[in-house]
């Protein structure tokens, strides 16, 4: 599976890099968004992945019996798509905010007033 | 003496809140600054004359080095003195001269910002606050020079002026920092007693260099003389002032300074005898060929600051007194000549000395003064200047070896072209008949023109009774140079001997020059022919072609397209990465660790690829953000696999949000265009894919490496044992790393803000275009 894995990211990151080499301002933020999956799929395969052992301590125990997925990466996923989506979600206001101003969705056209000034 | 500095400072940030006083009432203060300033020093002559020096001292960074040392003597005194009482000269001359400028207040900010840099250059007795005060002048000159700044030309020369003189301060600042490691003190008058050790020193000859650029740049030596003639754009009064009397001395004066430390050898003679030498011929030469009265008195400053780094090159007791001597002569005619250009320029509207004529006529105070200045440049017995020539020449004829000959057949010529200039200049535009044109003209009021009477009289003052001032720089000033006993009486009448037929020769031939030379626009055109050679061509060039290619490199650079940004970084960074993964060797994969591959986590996995693919391909906007959200919870779906309960909750939610965000939000938005290239869009895939290859590479280095687990453990061991909770992931967010947890929270909260305003923000009719 971490082949798999190794593949997935290459590919998201390889996805979210050709997308933000567009003119579309939306395609920039979806490159962005796959960007930061594929970062997040990228911590926690190098956290090493263990399957069906959540780092949950049992109900009647006070430490682990048993081997357990690694807790680390797995907090630092956790904030790092709590803190994208803030991005995300101020951008996504932003855009409409933009489009509304320049009424365009390309980013070439938030040049112009500056070369119209001259 | 720091307050004298401090003095000037201080009345240069008054002029700010009184500048429109002293526009109108209150400008008689002006030259009353440079004017105490003058008597205060003056009051210091007699002890100075005597041989005394004065010290003060305070320490301001002493573990650097670095103190306000100021120290007065016979050399720093002189220069005092050409400060403070030029200065007063010309602060009285400006007022009436500048009078209704709209930045009237403002220029004489500048000038007195400059008289206390220079004042501060003389006094200090430390190496880096000479320094400081070295770059002060010419940061002020910068002002000066451009003061006219609506003129394009104007502009240009005071950025030349800046960057020669910069230029040459960053050279400066690294030869003294050289001087005072060698030594070992950063005091002026401590370095004395390392002489031997700094001349000694293999590292001698460059820091020499060093100092050398640095007096070039700010005396106008060739190669770097060119700023000086430029520099000619600036107000006649600042000419007069910075390019005659101070600014431009103070190469000379730092060449002075040093001479006692690490003159006299080989390294310091030659090469200031043949820069020197071949600048006052170089520039002597070139004054005949102007037209414009400032651009002949230009070239002559450069003639005359070649002869003084000549002589401190010569390095004989003559020599040295005859620089001393020099420096005062000069000073006094020149600024004289300029501000009778001033004048001229003023009320003719002309510096063309091939259409000024016979203005004695009408401006008779000014052409007397202007008279009596040319001869004083010239030589003529009875003025100042025949004193200072007379003492050159003798320089020159008493010089070692086989030497004197040639010495004085360079000196000789440059004063004929000398004293040709200063006809020209101070004599052409007064003589001869008055053409109809300027008939009409009225004598300007005498706050104008006493100024360069005054100086005039004191070239013939000077000349006639030599005593006056003759003892003063013979004695206290050479002896500061030199270094040991120099007194001689300066005399006017030295009997029949080679060096009055030097003079008589001189006076001679210069005149036949003067009458004979008839500057035109066509031999200016001729000698223009030639600038293809000089070195104010070449720098030129090279600037035109550095800014050239900065636009060129800017523009290819920062072009202002985002994704041209992206595409170059992201090129370099996959450039750092092959080169670093090139050296860390082949891929190994430990098959052993690896989990198996299950049915179900592949159909995830294809779902995820598909999605993938329609978000790249899709034209909708629409279709794109329901595949993101696909994505988005194959992911998820990936972390209920692999044991991380919490992350699927949280990706699957915030998955959720974002996408009914983006379609409440962006709903309206049109389909996207198709606006690349077929080509471009390849290019940018190959990029892409290179980048995700890379990351995989990576990725797959990093898994063969064994994980340390200290830290993980200590969470899992811990976590219901010091924080009570039994899920690890939240004890770790909420308990050990709580703090960051709680900033994360206002980081979202300022988010939230930010989007709840931008959309309940209504758009005003003024922005909606």
């Amino acid at each position: 599976m971490e082949l798999l894995l190794v593949v997935v990211l290459g590919l998201l990151y390889a996805a979210g890099i050709f997308l933000i080499l567009r003119r579309s301002m939306v395609k920039l933020l979806l490159g962005i968004m796959l960007l930061g999956n594929g970062t997040n799929i990228l911590i926690f395969l190098l956290g090493t992945i263990t399957k069906g052992k959540p780092p949950v301590i049992g109900p009647d125990q006070n430490v682990f019996q048993d081997i357990y997925a690694d807790p680390i990466p797995q907090s630092l996923i956790l904030t790092a798509i709590v803190i994208s989506f803030a991005l995300t979600a101020f951008a996504i206001v932003l855009l409409k905010r933009v489009y509304a101003l320049v009424d365009s969705d390309d980013l070439d056209d938030l040049n112009t007033p500056e070369e119209e000034d001259l | 003496m720091l307050f004298t500095i401090l003095f000037g400072f201080l009345s240069t940030l008054l002029l700010v809140p009184l500048g429109h006083k002293i526009k109108s009432k209150w400008s008689m203060v002006l030259p009353l600054i440079p004017a105490s300033l003058f008597l205060y020093y003056l009051a210091y002559v007699p002890a100075v004359a005597a041989g005394s020096t004065f010290s003060q001292m305070i320490d301001w960074v002493p573990s650097l080095g670095v103190n306000f040392d100021f120290r007065l003597d016979g050399l720093s005194l002189l220069f005092c003195l050409l400060i403070t009482g030029i200065g007063t000269g010309i602060f009285f001359y400006a007022r009436t001269y500048l009078k209704g400028h709209p930045y009237y207040d403002r220029f004489f900010g500048y000038l007195l910002l400059f008289m206390s840099a220079m004042l501060g250059l003389v006094l200090s007795d430390n190496l880096l606050l000479l320094f400081v005060f070295w770059e002060l002048t010419s940061i002020s000159s910068f002002f000066l020079i451009g003061f006219n700044n609506e003129q394009e030309d104007s502009r240009k020369s005071a950025l030349t002026a800046l960057t020669i003189t910069g230029m040459g301060g960053f050279f400066l600042v690294a030869g003294l920092i050289l001087i005072a490691n060698i030594a070992g003190t950063y005091q002026i008058s401590g370095l004395i007693y390392s002489r031997d050790a700094i001349i000694q020193h293999e590292l001698y000859p460059l820091a020499l260099g060093l100092l050398f650029i640095g007096a070039f740049t700010k005396s106008a030596q060739f190669p770097f003389h060119f700023w000086l003639p430029g520099a000619m754009k600036a107000p006649t009064p600042v000419s007069a002032y910075l390019h005659s009397a101070t600014m431009v001395k103070a190469g000379i004066y730092l060449l002075a300074r040093f001479f006692p430390i690490m003159g006299g050898t080989d390294y310091w003679s030659y090469p200031l005898m043949i820069v020197g030498g071949f600048t006052m011929v170089y520039a002597a030469v070139h004054a005949l060929f102007r037209m414009d009265m400032k651009a002949i008195l230009a070239y002559t400053t450069i003639a005359a600051l070649g002869v003084l780094v000549f002589l401190l090159g010569l390095g004989s007791k003559d020599a040295i007194v005859a620089a001393s001597v020099f420096i005062l002569v000069h000073a006094l005619y020149k600024a004289t000549l300029f501000l009778v250009t001033g004048i001229v320029d003023h009320e003719t509207g002309s510096r063309d000395i091939s259409r000024l004529s016979g203005l004695r006529k009408v401006l008779f105070p000014v052409a007397l003064a202007a008279g009596i200045a040319a001869l004083s440049s010239a030589g003529l017995p009875f003025t100042f200047g025949f004193i200072g020539k007379d003492l050159i020449y003798e320089a020159t004829l008493h010089t070692e070896g086989n030497w004197p000959l040639i010495l004085t057949a360079v000196a000789l010529l440059t004063n004929i072209c000398l004293l040709a200039g200063g006809f020209m200049a101070g004599i052409k535009p007064f003589f001869g008949p008055l053409p109809q044109a300027y008939e009409k003209l009225h004598l300007p009021p005498l706050s104008m023109w006493l100024t360069p009477l005054i100086l005039a009289v004191l070239c013939l003052l000077f000349g006639i009774l030599p005593g006056i001032t003759g003892d003063f720089l013979s004695k206290a000033t050479a002896n500061a140079i030199f270094g040991a006993e120099t007194h001689m009486h300066l005399k006017i009448w030295h009997g029949f001997n080679t060096v009055l037929l030097l003079s008589a020769i001189t006076l001679v031939v210069g005149t036949l020059l003067y009458l004979i030379n008839k500057p035109s626009e066509n031999k200016l055109n001729a000698v223009a022919r030639w600038n293809k050679l000089s070195p104010q061509y070449l720098i030129n060039r090279f600037t035109d072609g550095v800014f050239k290619g900065s636009t060129l490199y800017t523009n290819s650079i920062h072009n202002g397209y985002l994704r041209s940004y992206h595409l170059k970084i992201i090129l370099f960074a996959e450039a750092l990465l092959i080169y670093k993964l090139w050296l860390s060797g082949p891929i190994q994969i430990n098959w052993d660790q690896l989990t198996p591959l299950t049915i179900y986590e592949v159909a995830v996995v294809i779902i995820l690829l598909g999605a993938l693919l329609i978000v790249i391909l899709t034209p909708s906007r629409l279709t794109s953000v329901v595949s993101m959200s696909v994505i988005g919870y194959c992911i998820c779906l990936m972390f209920v696999f692999y044991s991380a309960p919490d992350l699927a909750m949280t990706q699957f939610t915030i998955d959720t949000l974002t996408t009914v965000l983006f379609v409440l939000v962006l709903y309206k938005l049109p389909s996207f265009l198709s606006l690349a290239s077929p080509k471009q869009k390849f290019r940018d895939m190959i990029v892409a894919l290179g980048f995700g290859t890379i990351l995989s590479i990576i990725a797959l280095k990093v898994l063969y490496e064994p994980v340390s687990k200290d830290t993980s453990n200590f969470y899992g061991e811990n976590a219901y044992l010091l924080a009570k909770g039994k899920n690890v992931v939240n004890v770790i967010l909420a308990d050990f790393r709580g703090i960051d947890t709680m900033f994360e929270t206002v980081v979202l909260s300022i988010a939230a803000v930010g989007v709840y305003s931008l959309l309940k923000l209504r758009l005003k009719s003024s922005e909606k275009e």
